[in-house]
């Protein structure tokens, strides 16, 4: 038999929220709307976990106050949500979604998962040498089959778009949820009666109503972006494109030459597309079956990035361009007559100096001790540069300037020396498969940035060049394990470890 | 600045006769301590009762009005020895910390006023922080219960359970002369509910009575012969008086049931849980109503061996449902009824884990066993974990791990990042770690620290290090552990002993991780309490000769400092004050008078970090030695690029530290700090004017001959 048929049961909210999003205020919130509309409310938190960016787990209970008159004694209050016994989960972030789900919050026939679509990432994510990022992918198709009703939508950008914050937000999508017995006037008064920032708080509800009755998960653009010329020069080398290269290279192929444009000039961006040809034509030798050009849209892409290097030209260039400064006027909330300062973090080495020096003095001053000795001081301390100053920016466009002696520079000869080796691997590694040479031409990806990380990248992928060559095993398989274990950390750990591994299986 | 202001609901504590409190169990205990006539409390904070100390702190005035004296205690064993006040005078007093790491350091002062006994009732009010969002070794309070023979209660999880074990409490430690424990586990501090409220009382004595006409009794020091006495003392007469006192006022209570050849013992704490999990069986209803008898503990210590052998007889068998390890409740109550002839089947650990919280889903596969065991005929309702079993695993490398870490703009991030940047220069150091926000230095993106000791310990941990070596071992310590022990367990040791050891005193201003809470050294005016004593004079005061104090942000300056203090050239023991406010703390307090002084007219600068999504290479370097929450990534805007680029978002309070690494680790040359004026003046709106002709005039000018390119 079963005992608790006879009564009604508690209606049990689990929210999973993270540092500053106010799960707090929610809870109050809940318990406030429950008691002034004829409910018993218990909440229960763990205090300051949620705030140094963990998450935590606030769970609400509220019982008919009718009923408990009726049955004449108190509910028994769970501390903690039961799975299976969850009617409403909202989670404040995409991965936490996933939290719920594991935690067994989430069952079907029961649950109403509310859940924001944006991603606060975990510092295993973001400390990652490359993309740490976890697909939520699953997350959402799971999320669809094990909720009663799964409403999903970018609670971040609502409540930006509403100034206001995003508990406000949750608290508008539970009222649109339906999940709770209260009226939307309900859910506004409680915000009124609390007293605090009422009006934004109201906006911050109306946002997450909608956002909830609308239901949307916003999508991730996969393709990749079209781009238009501007000018002439741009225009023949779309002309170029459009007629030398297959229809699948044809985007990737004119961002590269685009960007080549941008970055020198028209003979620049033609031999980039000279390059591509040559790619798409070795490409075309062996059975492309089934590729539809995949090796040749990846050297297109990783070509572009080389011949593209960021070198303090580069750098001075792109810092000194409108778009930029209005992005950063735009993030920082600048009205239009409001005075912004824009101070640049410098700190070149001696290194990034000499990349820039005409090839023989570069070349002279890396391989002097004496000189690098005497130049020491000058590399010690970094540089804050106000490009929001007119000195600061004329200094900016005076190296920007230098772009014209670009091809005599030190760094252009390394970079050209290495682009040539890197093509000769993936065409040489095409002779033995195409996984190989593609899982090579995209190898290249991590030779990257400045200093310390541009070196690290350098040498490993060198490395890995050489070692796969030497291999006789799945040659493409190997490029992958090595490439996921020379990104894993920085001091080499897991890399040397595969290096290891691979001299025992010889 | 505390984490959060009570100043409006400890309003509330001044309800009276025939009024009904609804609100956090913390409020509604203080509020049971005033209906009790309490003449003194003290305490330190930790999880989960450091709201209670700072619900005490906002109650002032009302304490005041009373006559109740309340102390911000230097340490637990502090708080406990105040307790002394009730050995020899009829005064109530309640002490509170976290438990088991507050009652190891109050254990001492423990020991010897559960030696003596009390006069007044005792109450020590600890916080259980054992289980899920526990930060500390997961151990039982029940030991030190046992150890020293004081009573333990821990009642159920509702309001008016709580709030009747906080009251009894008093009269059970009077009606036995003994102090007592109140429990209070993590989740039951916050839990939300009301009750029936009373006057509240003064003190019967007041503390001024006492100290002008002392009373002093031998019998009452721990000192021998006396201490053989207590010792008889507590099994001849104090214990028979607790029992007496828990039986008739019905403390422990009984939940009649109709499968009577049944029955289930559980910690009063734990009788939620176990009932919600009942009723998801179909064993129970929600209001509680139970087809099994149910003996709920709400006193776990001493155990009452006539109740027990009265629930237990003519059973077939009982399950026991005794959280944490060692089974100390089901030895005792094995040997209960051995002795007692009683035959029933006591089920405790072997259906339910030896280790661990009892989670519902727990106590559900615990229950289903002894069920199955006991009543062959029940079927259990199909476990919902079974049916998304499924789905868990499919997202099962999709949901990252969450580790915490330091808040946005944390002062202590920069002393990690240069410690990090030091062991890049010179290979790793032993690094000796305490407890505190800067324990998360442990984990990533610092990874650095090898031990952590306890609270204050973190240079006492590195003593043994003290021996010749190119390396010297760095020890941390926060300022709340500096003055709780630190100075004297660590540095006093290190002078004393002739360490060359480095200790990094993190000084935040206050006891932050607790919650924000003042101490000696916080830079703030108090008028409770006397402030502003400066940790390197204290450390000079003990004999240090190396001292430097450094602020956080200037990551030049504390690499400068680091690499001076473990030159091995240098002897003696070292102590590095990095020095800086907890943000969290600045920001509650800055945030609103930026906000005022804007719409003041007044000029302000607001500053906010950025990153170039064009020039950052999606390494990350910027990160792993960082790990700001508001320094994020971001899907590369760059069509050409995969790896996501680094991004500062909205929450960045300027704080400087992402831009300072990149430029003492050479990292990359895309930070900058974007400045925002308030209320420009009028030099302001002229330059402004002025670059904004010229600098706009050349931009569009290579913007246009760029698109004409493009």
């Amino acid at each position: 038999m079963n005992i608790s048929s006879d009564h009604q049961r508690p209606i049990t909210i689990a929210m999973l929220a993270l540092g500053g999003q106010g799960g707090g205020v929610l809870t109050k919130w809940l318990v406030d709307l429950a008691e002034s509309n004829g409910y018993r409310a218990q909440s229960t938190y763990v205090a300051g976990v949620a705030q140094r960016t963990g998450a935590t787990v606030y769970c609400v209970e509220m019982f008919s106050q009718a009923e408990i008159d009726r049955v004449g004694r108190d509910p028994v209050f769970t501390p903690y949500p039961v799975p299976g016994d969850v009617d409403l989960v909202v989670a404040g972030e995409l991965a936490e979604t996933g939290r719920a789900i594991q935690k067994g919050f989430v069952t079907p026939n029961t649950t109403t998962l509310i859940a924001s679509s944006h991603r606060v990432y975990s510092i295993l994510e973001k400390e990652a040498l490359g993309d740490g990022i976890k697909d939520q992918g699953p997350v959402v198709e799971v999320a669809r089959k094990a909720a009663r009703n799964f409403i999903v939508f970018d609670m971040d950008a609502a409540s930006e778009e509403s100034g206001s914050v995003i508990s406000a937000v949750m608290f508008g999508a539970i009222s649109a949820s339906g999940a709770l017995p209260f009226s939307k006037q309900q859910f506004e008064r409680t915000i009124q009666e609390s007293g605090r920032a009422i009006e934004a708080n109201l906006l911050g509800f109306s946002a997450g109503f909608a956002g909830a009755a609308k239901n949307v998960l916003p999508l991730v653009d996969e393709a990749i972006a079209s781009v238009k010329p501007t000018g002439v020069n741009g225009e023949a080398l779309e002309g170029r494109v459009r007629q030398s290269l297959p229809d699948s290279v044809q985007s990737m192929a004119l961002h590269g030459a685009l960007r080549a444009l941008d970055y020198q000039d028209v003979a620049y961006a033609n031999s980039y597309l000279d390059q591509v040809e040559k790619a798409c034509e070795v490409e075309s030798t062996v059975s492309t079956k089934g590729h539809d050009f995949a090796l040749t849209t990846e050297v297109a892409r990783q070509l572009a990035l080389q011949m593209c290097y960021e070198d303090t030209i580069r750098v001075a260039d792109l810092k000194t361009r409108v778009a930029r400064m209005d992005r950063i006027r735009q993030q920082l909330g600048a009205r239009e007559d409001q005075p912004v300062h824009i101070v640049e973090y410098f700190h070149p080495r001696i290194e990034e100096v000499c990349d820039t020096l005409p090839a023989p003095l570069g070349r002279f001053v890396l391989a002097s001790t004496t000189a690098r000795k005497l130049l020491a001081p000058l590399f010690r301390k970094g540089r804050h540069i106000k490009t929001s100053t007119i000195s600061g920016f004329l200094m900016l466009r005076i190296i920007a300037k230098l772009k014209r002696w670009r091809r005599r520079s030190y760094r252009f000869g390394v970079q050209s020396a290495l682009i040539e080796d890197w093509l000769t691997q993936v065409y040489a590694a095409l002779i033995h498969d195409y996984e190989y040479a593609t899982s090579i031409a995209n190898c290249i990806e991590m030779v990257k940035g400045y200093g310390d990380t541009y070196e690290r990248g350098l040498g490993r992928y060198r490395e890995i060049v050489v070692l796969s060559a030497a291999s006789d095993g799945n040659k493409a398989d190997l490029v992958r394990k090595l490439r996921t274990a020379a990104e894993n950390d920085e001091q080499g750990i897991a890399f040397a470890q595969a290096k290891a591994e691979l001299g025992t299986v010889h | 600045m505390v984490e959060r202001s009570f100043k409006k609901e400890v309003e509330k504590l001044r309800l009276g006769e025939g009024d009904e409190f609804a609100g956090e169990a913390i409020l509604a205990v203080t509020k049971a301590l005033l209906q009790s006539g309490v003449a003194y409390v003290g305490g330190y904070q930790g999880a989960p009762i450091s709201h209670l100390m700072d619900v005490l702190s906002d109650a002032q005035d009302i304490l005041q009005e009373l006559g109740v004296h309340f102390e911000s205690s230097a340490s637990e064993a502090t708080a406990a020895a105040m307790a002394a006040a009730s050995v020899n005078y009829p005064l109530r007093g309640a002490v509170t910390f976290k438990s088991t790491v507050g009652t190891n350091v109050a254990s001492d002062a423990l020991a010897n006023l559960a030696s003596g006994g009390v006069t007044g009732g005792v109450v020590v009010i600890i916080g259980e922080d054992y289980g899920e969002g526990s930060s500390i070794m997961q151990e039982r309070t029940h030991a030190f219960a046992m150890k020293s023979q004081m009573w333990l209660l821990d009642p159920r999880p509702n309001i008016p359970s709580i709030v009747a074990a906080t009251e009894h409490a008093f009269e059970l430690s009077e009606a036995s002369n003994t102090p007592v424990f109140l429990q209070l586990r993590i989740r039951s501090c916050h839990v939300h509910g009301r009750f029936p409220t009373r006057n509240n009382q003064a003190p019967k004595l007041a503390l001024r009575d006492a100290m002008e006409n002392p009373v002093r009794d031998i019998d009452r020091i721990v000192l021998p012969p006396a201490s053989f006495m207590h010792e008889r003392e507590k099994v001849e007469s104090r214990w028979p008086a607790a029992v007496e006192y828990i039986k008739s006022n019905k403390l422990n209570e009984i939940f009649e049931g109709k499968r009577s050849e049944l029955g289930i013992i559980v910690q009063g704490g734990l009788y939620n849980t176990l009932l919600r999990t009942m009723e998801r069986l179909g064993l129970a209803d929600a209001f509680g109503e139970s087809d099994i008898p149910i003996y709920v503990m709400n006193v776990t210590y001493p155990i009452v061996d006539d109740e027990i052998v009265q629930f237990c007889n003519f059973k077939q068998s009982v399950l026991l449902v005794e959280e944490g390890q060692p089974n100390y409740i089901e030895q005792s109550i094995s040997t209960i009824l051995r002795q007692a002839d009683v035959t029933t089947t006591l089920v405790g650990k072997g259906v339910l884990p030896v280790a661990g919280e009892y989670t519902s889903q727990v106590l559900r596969a615990g229950l289903v066993d002894f069920m199955k065991q006991s009543a062959s005929a029940w079927q259990p309702p199909d476990d919902p974990m079974r049916t998304v079993a499924e789905f868990i695993k499919r997202i099962e490398h999709n949901v990252p791990a969450r580790p915490p870490g330091m808040c946005t703009g944390c002062p202590e991030r920069p002393v990690f990042a240069s410690l990090k940047m030091l062991q890049q220069e010179l290979g790793d150091f032993h690094v000796s770690a305490d407890i505190g926000c800067h324990l998360f230095s442990i984990l990533p993106p610092f990874n650095i620290g090898n031990t952590t000791m306890g609270y204050g310990l973190g240079a006492a941990g590195a003593a043994a290090f003290n021996t010749e070596s190119g390396k010297p071992a760095i020890s941390i310590m926060g300022d709340g552990g500096f003055w709780h022990n630190g100075l004297t367990s660590g540095i006093g040791n290190a002078v004393f002993n002739k360490s060359d050891g480095l200790t990094i005193v993190v000084d935040n201003n206050y006891s932050a991780a607790t919650g924000g809470q003042d101490l000696l050294s916080s830079r703030v005016n108090n008028e409770n309490r006397s402030t502003e004593h400066a940790i390197e004079k204290a450390a000079r005061g003990v004999g240090v000769e190396w001292t430097k104090t450094v602020r956080t942000y200037d990551i030049a300056a504390m690499r400068a400092a680091l690499r001076e203090a473990v030159d091995k050239k240098n002897k003696g023991p070292k102590v590095l004050v990095a020095q800086s406010e907890c943000m969290l703390n600045k920001q509650r307090r800055e945030k609103p008078a930026f906000k005022k002084a804007v719409g003041d007219g007044k000029r302000m600068i607001r500053d906010r970090f950025g990153v170039d999504e064009d020039t950052c290479t999606g390494d990350h370097a910027c990160i792993r030695l960082s790990g700001c929450p508001s320094l994020t990534i971001k899907p590369n805007p760059d069509p050409l690029k995969r790896q996501p680029v680094s991004y500062v978002d909205n929450s960045c309070v300027g704080c400087g530290n992402c831009g300072e690494v990149a430029h003492e680790a050479v990292l990359c040359p895309s930070f900058y700090k974007g400045q925002l004026i308030f209320n420009p003046n009028f030099l302001d709106r002229i330059l402004f004017g002025i670059r904004k002709a010229l600098i706009g005039w050349l931009q569009r000018r290579t913007e246009n001959r760029r698109l004409g390119n493009a």
